[in-house]
């Protein structure tokens, strides 16, 4: 580049204006291309709340729906099972839910707005597997303290009955349990807080 | 007679000139095949570079096939992969071409790899050369990842839901960064859609354009070997390095030869063992993707098991996607934690050879034990390998500039 009789500092300062403009120019212009990325308005329209009938759901029975594409578990547990679970204290992570995710009114031992029925996204807090439903009392070959529960094929995260993390895993936190409602006895939305909670 | 066929020679030349006054071919190709001296002592370990290179020929020309009949939607994806294999003529030999070509593309860049390792290619003045070949290397992870996922069976599902929720780990804006990867609150059409567009399209150009700078870059010092002397410090009166040969067609035949090879346990694979016993096609990848029901035995393919292994070997969230990662960045410092004063193992002591034996076992048994169901003794065995795996790189950091080395050769020997 010539640089007799240039003004050199002119000179930067042109070169330094036009890049700065064109670099911010090339940034703005990468946000149409950034944003095309995000869940479109059709995949953020598909959350419609679901309804799950209880009637047919036996005691110790799981039943698994679908909820704005996630798995959503609904297990009706015994009263037994409800006992047994301030057992396994010790054992957890976050036994009384202060680090984990759910609606206030679910921040209990049960988990649950009513025990008998726990109702957990299944999505394993760790990776977002679906973890196994392994109801047996007793001890198993990856845990000694069991009471039924949740067992990870992924990376072996284990989780009570009431979906409660246990210590040494790499799930850092309980399983999430969404927001649910029950209508009158027998059925129970998901997707829903109940009416004055919240 | 004779004069015809002369004339015809005569305008054949004329044509040749014609072209090469216009597009430098003659001279593109002495400064970079006739005109290049290699050194003359390569072994082994120096057929890996041009096959990666064939490797990626066929992966393109299959990939390009399979696009003409594979469906990229998530209600469809499936079958027509299906529909290829059974369907579509010659549709199983184009697809198992692929999906062999895919494992094989890892096996031979494990070896390149581990050819730098071993005779200090990536040493001074090679250091980019291996940072493009680092950043190949990631380039071809995500491709493989993403290339997995376009089935659409079961292994693709859980193996992109693992992997994008990895990025979830990341405090704070993990959450939001999973939701822009999957497009949606789940892994769906529109993940694998824009998925069938980076592995079509952009991950392959980007490769393209990196191995274009690793040649570039290699080219401008040419190549290292298996002695680690730079031959250019002894030329002759024409200023050709004494221990160099030209690359065409002393290296072109050779690696003919390598080629030949190479396609012959290529095809044996091929044809009699596609899937490699489920090594190379996972066998719960032939049951269709479903969302309520993870497979009982998760696992990437093979070729990522050893950073799997690292993954699971540490019970936090956060702390094992950090080791993760950290176990591939850390290899990009390579030139920089080798400051021993000779580059190649054959003049390194013994230091070094268990070293990098350590290291060789470690990488191997991680990727064994990253396949594994996971007892609790493969837990701790996972841990140990995990602490060798890293041991490697902060032993040779404070070992190499006092390890024991033996003199250098003047000349190459062979």
């Amino acid at each position: 580049m010539p640089t007799d009789g240039v003004n050199i500092k002119r000179r930067r300062f042109l070169v330094a204006t036009t890049s700065v403009v064109g670099a911010v120019g090339a940034g703005f212009t990468a946000v149409p291309f950034i944003k095309s990325w995000k869940p479109s308005a059709k995949a953020q329209a598909v959350g419609a709340p679901v309804q799950v009938n209880l009637d047919s759901l036996d005691p110790g029975q799981l039943l698994k729906v679908m909820w704005r594409g996630q798995t959503i578990g609904v297990l009706r547990r015994t009263d037994k099972t409800l006992g047994s679970l301030p057992e396994l204290d010790a054992y957890l992570k976050d036994p009384e839910s202060l680090e984990s995710d759910q609606p206030p009114y679910a921040q209990n031992e049960a988990r649950a707005l009513k025990g008998e029925f726990l109702v957990v996204n299944m999505h394993c807090t760790h990776l977002g597997c679906v973890p196994q439903f392994l109801p047996e009392v007793g001890p198993q070959p990856f845990e000694e303290h069991w009471n039924g529960g949740f067992f990870c094929p992924c990376h072996k995260s284990k989780f009570d009955m009431s979906g409660r993390v246990y210590k040494g895993v790499p799930a850092p936190t309980n399983l999430r349990i969404p927001p649910y409602s029950f209508i009158d006895g027998s059925a129970l939305v998901i997707g829903v807080n109940p009416e004055g909670a919240v | 007679m004779a004069k015809p066929a002369s004339s015809i020679a005569k305008r054949a030349d004329a044509l040749w000139n014609w072209v090469d006054s216009r597009l430098p071919v003659s001279a593109f190709w002495k400064a970079t095949m006739t005109g290049y001296h290699a050194p003359k002592n390569f072994n082994f370990w120096y057929y890996m570079g041009s096959l990666a290179l064939l490797v990626l020929v066929i992966q393109i020309l299959s990939g390009i096939f399979l696009t003409m009949h594979y469906k990229p939607s998530a209600e469809l994806a499936f079958a027509s992969v299906e529909y290829i294999m059974r369907d579509v003529e010659w549709g199983w030999f184009i697809r198992y071409l692929h999906s062999t070509g895919a494992s094989f593309f890892f096996i031979v860049v494990y070896l390149h790899m581990f050819r730098s390792l071993l005779y200090g290619s990536h040493r001074a003045p090679r250091e980019l050369v291996w940072i493009f070949g680092m950043l190949i290397y990631l380039a071809l992870m995500a491709e493989a990842f993403m290339g997995y996922v376009l089935p659409w069976g079961q292994m693709s599902y859980w193996g992109a839901q693992v992997i994008i929720n990895l990025f979830g780990a990341i405090p704070s804006i993990g959450e939001p960064l999973t939701e822009w990867i999957r497009g949606d609150f789940f892994i769906s059409d529109a993940t694998l859609n824009r998925f069938f567009a980076l592995h079509v399209i952009a991950l392959p150009l980007a490769i393209l354009g990196l191995i274009l700078m690793h040649l570039v870059a290699l080219r401008e010092n040419g190549s290292n070997n298996p002695d680690g002397v730079e031959i250019k410090a002894n030329k002759d009166e024409n200023g050709i390095p004494k221990d160099g040969i030209p690359f065409h067609p002393y290296y072109t035949i050779k690696d003919i030869f390598g080629v030949a090879m190479f396609l012959l346990l290529f095809a044996f694979i091929l044809f009699f063992w596609p899937e490699a016993g489920g090594l190379f096609l996972e066998h719960d990848n032939f049951v269709p993707a479903d969302a309520l029901v993870t497979p009982a035995h998760i696992k990437p393919v093979w070729y990522f098991t050893p950073y799997y292994a690292i993954l699971k070997a540490v019970p936090d969230k956060l702390m094992g996607v950090m080791l993760m990662g950290a176990s591939v960045v850390i290899l990009f410092f390579l030139p920089w934690l080798d400051r021993s004063p000779v580059k190649s193992i054959r003049y390194k002591g013994l230091w070094y050879k268990f070293l990098l034996g350590m290291f060789a076992i470690a990488f191997v048994r991680l990727g064994m034990l990253g396949m594994a169901e996971g007892t609790p003794a493969q837990t701790i065995e996972m841990r140990i390998w995990t602490f060798v795996y890293f041991a490697f790189f902060i032993l040779l950091f404070f070992m190499s500039p006092r390890g024991k080395t033996k003199p250098l050769p003047e000349r190459l020997t062979h």
